[in-house]
């Protein structure tokens, strides 16, 4: 490291007669010291490359990471300094940015008001969404041209990078708007990448003038909950969408489960429980297919009362109830509560409708759907597709990342063609108007003393699936009146 | 204002580049006048780094104390320059140099993160570089200074067992000693240097089987007095030393190989049976698990030495303090927050330029009790800094050992001075030892094996 250079140099001065002078040493147990000694230098210049080259590795593959933590008190420092930058959706809106008035003061504004305010969030009283998420991208800006240094040096603030979300703004718009006045949450995700095309949470709130109604969002003396991202942090019992997962179950149960049969009187009775099928309707004699399509709830119920509770659950847990989901965005886990020893055939009964105990949040339904709709394998969702330089240039991209395989090919299609009869022959029949191919599942979540909250998952197009959707409409009604709708207005936005 | 700084910063990181490209242009040189050209060069930088530092603070605080600090420094360099070169001509310019390029640095970081500490820190400082001029004399004219060998391991010993029984807590660790209700000193940082002393006289006597047992009973009994103060950094630093010093006074590759295995498997016990020792390698390995407590301080440095980037923030630009102990221990994460990333890595590599330097004495000269201080020292000095850096970029875990000549704290600037003046006193006595050649041949050295 250090000869390198000189070495011509020393030959030329030294010469001869130093190394003469080096011979005269005889002694071995020197020699033997200069080659401790030696071994020791190497050591020790080993360990100090290694030092130094972890150090490099840091600064330049893991500190971006790292200084992105809320703890990390130089956010505020950087603010200083950078412009924060833009959080666009995947069709070219702006849906955060930072106005500077006329008096140098900087404001944060988001022009679609209280349309995004969950997953793009907020940087007033405390961070939330994208913005907490990339906080440093945000205000960081790309530096290695001349002009931020020379920015930089003269005192006037660089631009920071844009986050470009993956969120559709027209998808979104028509989710936003279909979901009306109500509560309730909306999820669609890509199923073949995981992108998250839209979030939709309601009611939720302006981050443009958060501070000044700080008081009553955060007291929420309505019991509305504004703050709270419903798509992913709500969580709801999942009616009948769960029996997808109980379908599931029978299937590995059962292999022979072609030939269920099953024929509904309209109602079960257990130890005092009776189990109905939605307006008392006798189904009849049912294959799987038509008791999924039927949402016929005698059938499953049967079906919860045969399954092992530990099966039942494994698989559940495999699904990720119980566990947080794999996703970036901050999600509260759903649950799943039968269990061997503690819980009762009434229980497994219920359950198996999606009754029971069982919570799921939306975006945990979307990632189901949009799984069966990938053949099988679940994608780990995402909501920012890539950071770009202020002037347009690509700074880091995000690919799509395989959660894992959650069930056989076989096992999805048979599973997507119980999804495609619910539009063709069951309870989503209005869905089969539109031009593109659907499929899903209704699902009516009972409420005590209340009116039911209405779901609808599925996927479209049903032979080669683009967009995977989870709607949920709180204590509305039955799922095919009040979430049904908005996914028709979804799909026909998205195929058009 | 903000121009000012940004300037600054980027030419106090070109002065530390080149500063520390002359050190190893220097440790090649062969030939006086380019050498004296580069040393030459070396103070321009080593000054101008100085007065940028200073001048960068000063217009943002307009404090005239800083600058009766400064100017107290530069009169302190200056003497030092001064007067070891007229009462020592035949010393190391580099070493020195080099020396005073560590002190500066530390003196404006500390300025920047305390005032009263950094006046305390020169103060201590320019005490022990006057008494440092006495220690060359002490090396080379006092032969007899290699004969008390046991007498300095006994000292050494007994300073820890006081320490142990009448010392004050720390940090965690109980290595402070309050001498006459003044002041408090920790004497593990001094005991270093008797150890280091206590070795090379008795190995440089003999290395038969029987001696290198009682020495290696006396080495284990400090090592241990070191790991009962709670100080493991202490404790490895004594060690790691020691086993190389056996290893190159005996050759035998065996020692070397039991030593660090013997090391091994101490750490792994002391893992199991100490909770300090678990929290630190807890919070090594997943600091941001722990970020309320036990990884708190790891987790600010690498928020310090990441926001800071490659160019730094520049002086006060940062959030240095909120680092606990950030003026000791981890002091290298200010500098890397502030001065940048590759200041950081110039910083390293003027550690490592020493290390070699003071390395290369042991190897040049023939003088065997010579040859194993400095290589005491050498290995000392290389590790602390090792343990020191690689801890707060947590490369290892961390040990809570300060950067020589930087960190703050008085027993331990005094102590690694007087070792550098040991160093020179050795290059300065020993006539068989050519100054050009031991600043050069440790090239040709790597280079030929
Ligand atoms: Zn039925």
């Amino acid at each position: 490291m250090i000869s390198m250079k000189n070495k011509g140099e020393k030959n030329k001065h030294i010469g001869l007669k130093d190394k003469s002078a080096l011979n005269q040493e005889p002694s071995v147990s020197k020699d033997t010291g200069r080659k401790t000694i030696l071994s020791i230098v190497y050591i020790f210049v080993g360990l100090f490359v290694l030092m130094m080259g972890y150090f490099t590795f840091f600064l330049l593959a893991k500190s971006d990471d790292v200084i992105n933590s809320t703890y990390n008190l130089r956010h505020d420092v950087l603010a200083k300094r950078i412009i924060r930058g833009n959080i666009m959706s995947s069709d070219g809106e702006i849906l955060a940015e930072t106005i500077t008035d006329e008096d140098g003061n900087e404001i944060r504004s988001y022009p679609y008001g209280d349309m995004y305010a969950h997953v793009v969030g907020r940087v007033m009283r405390g961070r939330a969404g994208i913005e907490e998420m990339e906080n440093i991208t945000l205000l960081t800006s790309y530096s290695n041209s001349a002009e931020a240094m020379y920015n930089d040096l003269v005192g006037v603030k660089n631009p920071g990078n844009n986050v470009i979300s993956t969120l559709d703004h027209k998808l979104s718009k028509v989710a936003y708007d279909a979901l009306g006045e109500n509560r309730g949450a909306v999820v669609a995700i890509d199923p073949r990448t995981g992108k998250i095309l839209a979030m939709i949470s309601k009611p939720s709130y302006d981050p443009n003038n958060i501070d000044q109604n700080w008081e009553s969002i955060s007291e929420d003396s309505d019991n509305e909950s504004p703050l709270l991202n419903r798509a992913s942090q709500g969580l709801y019992p999942p009616g009948s969408t769960f029996k997808l997962v109980t379908a599931l179950a029978y299937m590995r149960a059962n292999p022979d489960y072609l030939d269920y049969n099953y024929k509904c009187k309209g109602t079960t009775d257990y130890e005092g429980m009776t189990i109905s099928c939605s307006n008392n309707k006798v189904h009849g004699n049912l294959d799987l297919k038509e008791a999924f399509s039927k949402s016929c709830n005698t059938s499953f119920s049967t079906i919860g009362k045969e399954l092992a509770i530990d099966d039942f659950r494994q698989l559940s847990e495999s699904l990720f109830f119980n566990k947080p989901l794999p996703a970036r965005i901050s999600n509260n886990p759903s649950s799943f509560l039968l269990k061997t020893g503690e819980s009762g055939v009434k229980e497994s009964m219920q359950t198996a409708i999606g009754q029971g105990r069982t919570l799921i949040s939306p975006l945990h339904n979307a990632m189901l759907a949009a799984t069966v709709a990938n053949g099988g394998i679940m994608m780990k969702p995402y909501v920012i597709d890539r950071i770009e330089s202020a002037g347009g240039r690509l700074l880091k991209g995000y690919i799509p990342e395989e959660v894992a395989r959650l069930m056989t090919a076989e096992e999805a299609d048979y599973l997507k063609s119980l999804m495609r009869s619910v539009v063709t022959d069951g309870t989503a029949s209005r869905l089969n108007k539109l031009d593109v191919k659907v499929a899903g599942k209704t699902g009516t979540a009972e409420q005590e003393g209340k009116k039911p909250h209405s779901w609808f998952i599925g996927y479209a197009p049903a032979n080669n699936p683009r967009i995977a959707i989870s709607i949920i409409v709180e204590n509305k009604g039955s799922g095919s009146e009040y979430a049904l709708p908005i996914a028709e207005k979804m799909f026909n936005a998205y195929f058009n | 204002m903000r121009i000012v700084i940004e300037i600054t910063k980027y030419l106090m990181l070109i002065m530390m580049g080149a500063y520390t490209y002359h050190a190893f242009k220097a440790s090649a040189k062969k030939n006086d006048n380019a050498l004296k050209k580069t040393f030459r060069q070396m103070t321009i930088f080593l000054f101008l780094f100085h007065f940028t530092g200073y001048f960068t603070m000063y217009i943002q605080l307009q404090s005239e104390k800083l600058l009766l600090l400064y100017g107290g420094q530069v009169v302190l360099f200056i003497l030092v320059l001064g007067f070891y070169k007229i009462i020592y001509p035949t010393i190391s310019g580099l070493l020195i140099r080099n020396m005073l390029m560590l002190l500066s640095i530390g003196y404006i970081v500390l300025t920047r993160l305390s005032f009263d500490k950094a006046v305390r820190q020169f103060i201590i400082s320019g005490v022990a570089l006057g008494l440092g001029l006495l220690v060359p004399i002490f090396v080379q004219r006092f032969s007899s200074i290699r004969k008390y060998g046991w007498i300095y391991g006994i000292v050494g010993l007994a300073f820890l067992v006081l320490v142990l029984l009448v010392g004050t807590e720390n940090y965690g660790a109980t290595s402070w000693l309050t001498v006459f209700g003044l002041f408090t000193i920790q004497p593990t940082e001094f005991v270093k240097l008797l150890f280091v002393f206590c070795i090379a006289c008795l190995y440089s006597e003999k290395t038969d089987f029987k001696r290198v047992c009682a020495v290696t009973a006396m080495a284990a009994g400090t090592v241990l007095a070191v790991v009962f103060q709670r100080d493991l950094g202490g404790a490895l630093i004594f060690f790691v030393t020691y086993i190389f010093m056996l290893y190159s006074a005996t050759g035998k590759h065996l020692y070397l190989l039991s030593g660090l295995a013997g090391g091994s498997v101490a750490s792994w016990v002391a893992y199991k049976l100490f909770d300090h020792v678990k929290v630190r390698v807890m919070a090594w390995r997943n600091p941001f698990v722990y970020i309320d407590k036990e990884g708190y301080q790891i987790s600010q440095s690498l928020f310090a030495i990441g926001t800071g980037g490659w160019f730094g923030m520049g002086l006060y630009q940062g959030l240095p303090t909120t680092i606990p102990v950030v003026d000791s221990d981890f002091i290298f994460s200010a500098i890397s927050e502030e001065f940048g990333g590759l200041f950081a890595l110039c910083l390293i590599l003027l550690c490592l330029n020493c290390f070699l330097h003071i390395i290369n004495v042991s190897l040049k000269t023939r003088d065997s009790f010579f040859r194993l201080l400095s290589l005491g020292f050498g290995v000392m000095f290389g590790f602390q800094v090792f343990l020191s850096i690689g801890g707060v970029i947590k490369f290892i875990p961390s040990t809570g050992v300060t950067l020589p000549f930087i960190s703050s704290g008085g027993s331990s600037i005094v102590a690694v001075i007087m070792m550098f003046m040991v160093i020179e006193g050795i290059i300065n006595g020993d006539n068989s030892l050519n100054i050009r050649k031991a600043d050069a041949n440790i090239a040709d050295d790597i280079h030929e094996e």
